[in-house]
């Protein structure tokens, strides 16, 4: 294995993150305290409880996960988006190392930032209310998981995309409201039984109740449905991965 | 002599149909200077690049050093530094930082002293610290020159080199480029500046249409295919060339106070010394005498057109 190779794409792509630290970091923090703003105190207050816990302490792991899937996909998508735009892919193409080695860097250093992230905005959210961690193991290996699987993801947009406009694509048209429609705000049983049936269509209904079954024992699905459901969507990343790399396509043709 | 590159039938269309290369076969030999010359378009960057790694050959096999590209391409990339044809840089990196990215990524440990040696070996040391994005055009290719040589390769493959360079900077580039080979770096260089191949390389080779049309020495080239003129600068202005001078290859310019002769080196007679007697015999006379050869240019040229 070419680790050399591997950890210098990592520093690189993190050296890129301390460059823009503001975007990367500090952004998507004022987000998530405006959505406690507006969502957790002046709308909450109204709300109160949704199944036992006090509305603002409901919607911390959905926000979190708004966070952890959006930044992860662009993190993942523009680090191997930006060499082929700029053409200094020539040298990653060149080196020797494996395509696999490349997802490593590119992907670890994306899950990376987005675990950082996750842990600032979880932070954040302590200010705002009162956090209890049920099973913090579990919170973790989901963080960790979603921050993976979601990079890989970034990363087959970032070689299929062709421009910045394909890049931008899936993340707004697709996952933001997949996200906002998976129970980041909202019990799926608060929804007329019609739409309910729809949200179980949404595999992101299945992170955020899995995410929040760590957080306060209690899921729209049984915990290891998410599990299962995270775990077959990290092997559909890698098999589309796996394809990408077979038959060369947008890289050696 | 042994060779280090060895290109058998080599073949590449891309995806839209366009085939670039076709059945190229190519030994390049450890420690040589090898131009590859052609028109925009010939099949050049896609020979290079299929040796390096960045296209998928169609058809054919490439081995560096005895090995094959496609599976033993971790031992037969870290013999390789590419500089492409373009200016790719990021622009926000440190030229330090480019240049030990470089060397990580080829897999080799962090060595301070090597990259001071090779920022200093193209005049980029002073520049260490500072961002790519403010490198003249000059500097940011000498850039990449000692990013392809970070990782201390054995083969350096240089895609038009001295394209957009100024002069001066072209001639230091070509003195680094016999320092290297004199440290036992093979090079392969593309090129359409034909005066940077007849300065700088020991073999030549001929690319177009995705056709390797020709490789020969250098100087073998020249005097295969070089036609050689014998120009007489006349003492008296003469109208036309009289009869008995027809059967050479003669040309009557200048207002008929030149007569240039052109004949093939390879001839088992230049035709020379009849051409003088001749010339003696119908009472003309000259002043003064030169003999022109032909350069790569022309003989370029030429070769190109005939495998139109």
């Amino acid at each position: 294995m070419n680790i050399h190779g591997v950890k210098a794409i990592y520093k690189f792509e993190m050296a890129r993150t301390r460059r823009t630290l503001v975007q990367s970091i500090v952004a998507p923090v004022i987000s998530t305290s405006l959505y406690f703003v507006v969502f957790g105190a002046a709308i909450g207050s109204r709300i109160q409880q949704v199944d036992g816990v006090a509305y603002g302490a409901f919607i911390v792991p959905g926000l979190i996960m708004l966070s952890l899937l959006t930044h992860s996909i662009s993190n993942a998508s523009f680090g191997i988006y930006f060499p082929k735009f700029t053409g200094t892919i020539y040298e990653l193409l060149s080196a020797p190392i494996t395509m696999w080695e490349i997802v490593l860097a590119y992907v670890g250093a994306a899950a990376t930032k987005s675990l950082i992230l996750g842990v600032i905005i979880l932070a954040t959210a302590g200010f705002f209310v009162p956090l209890q961690i049920a099973h913090p193991f579990v919170m973790l290996s989901f963080l960790v998981l979603t921050a993976v699987s979601f990079s890989l993801l970034g990363f087959i947009i970032g070689i299929w995309a062709d421009n910045f406009e394909k890049l931008q694509l899936i993340p707004l048209l697709v996952v933001t409201p997949l996200v906002f429609l998976g129970g980041s705000f909202y019990s799926v049983n608060m929804l007329p039984p019609v739409w309910q049936t729809i949200t179980y269509f949404n595999p992101v209904l299945y992170l955020i109740s899995g995410f929040r079954w760590s957080f306060y024992e209690l899921g729209d699905v049984p915990i290891m449905i998410s599990v299962g459901m995270i775990l077959a969507f990290l092997a559909a990343c890698l098999g589309v991965i796996w394809w990408i790399f077979k038959t060369g396509y947008h890289i050696r043709n | 002599m042994e060779s280090i590159v060895s290109i058998k039938n080599l073949s590449k269309t891309y995806a839209g149909g366009f085939k670039a290369l076709s059945g190229v076969n190519l030994e390049i030999r450890r420690g040589e200077i090898i131009a590859l010359l052609g028109p925009n378009g010939a099949g050049k960057t896609t020979l290079i690049s299929a040796i390096c790694g960045i296209v998928n050959p169609t058809e054919g096999s490439v081995h560096v050093d005895g090995k094959c590209i496609i599976t033993q391409f971790r031992e037969t990339r870290s013999l390789i530094g590419l500089v492409p044809q373009e200016l790719t840089t990021d622009a926000f990196e440190t030229v330090w930082a480019t240049v030990s990215f470089s060397r990580g990524l080829f897999g080799k440990p962090t060595d301070a002293a090597y990259i001071e040696k090779v920022l200093k070996s193209v005049s980029l040391w002073d520049k260490k610290d500072n961002k790519i994005m403010t490198l003249s055009g000059g500097m940011k290719r000498r850039l990449l020159i000692a990013k392809a040589l970070s990782h201390e390769p054995k083969i350096l493959f240089l895609d038009e080199p001295t394209a957009g360079v100024d002069v001066e900077l072209r001639k230091d580039m070509w003195e680094l480029v016999r320092s290297l080979r004199e440290s036992g770096v093979t090079v392969i260089l593309t090129t359409h500046y034909i005066e940077e191949a007849e300065e700088i390389a020991d073999r030549i080779g001929i690319i177009n249409k995705g056709e390797l049309v020709l490789v020969e020495e250098k100087s073998e080239l020249m005097r295969k295919l070089g036609k050689k003129q014998l120009i007489l600068e006349l003492k008296q202005d003469l109208q036309e060339l009289p009869a008995n001078l027809s059967a050479f290859d003669l040309v009557l310019s200048e207002e008929g106070k030149r007569l240039t002769f052109t004949y093939d080196t390879q001839g088992e007679r230049t035709g020379i010394t009849s051409l003088l007697d001749d010339l003696r015999s119908a009472g003309i006379e000259f002043r003064d005498l030169q003999t022109t050869q032909s350069s790569l240019e022309e003989i370029f040229v030429k070769l190109v057109e005939e495998s139109r």
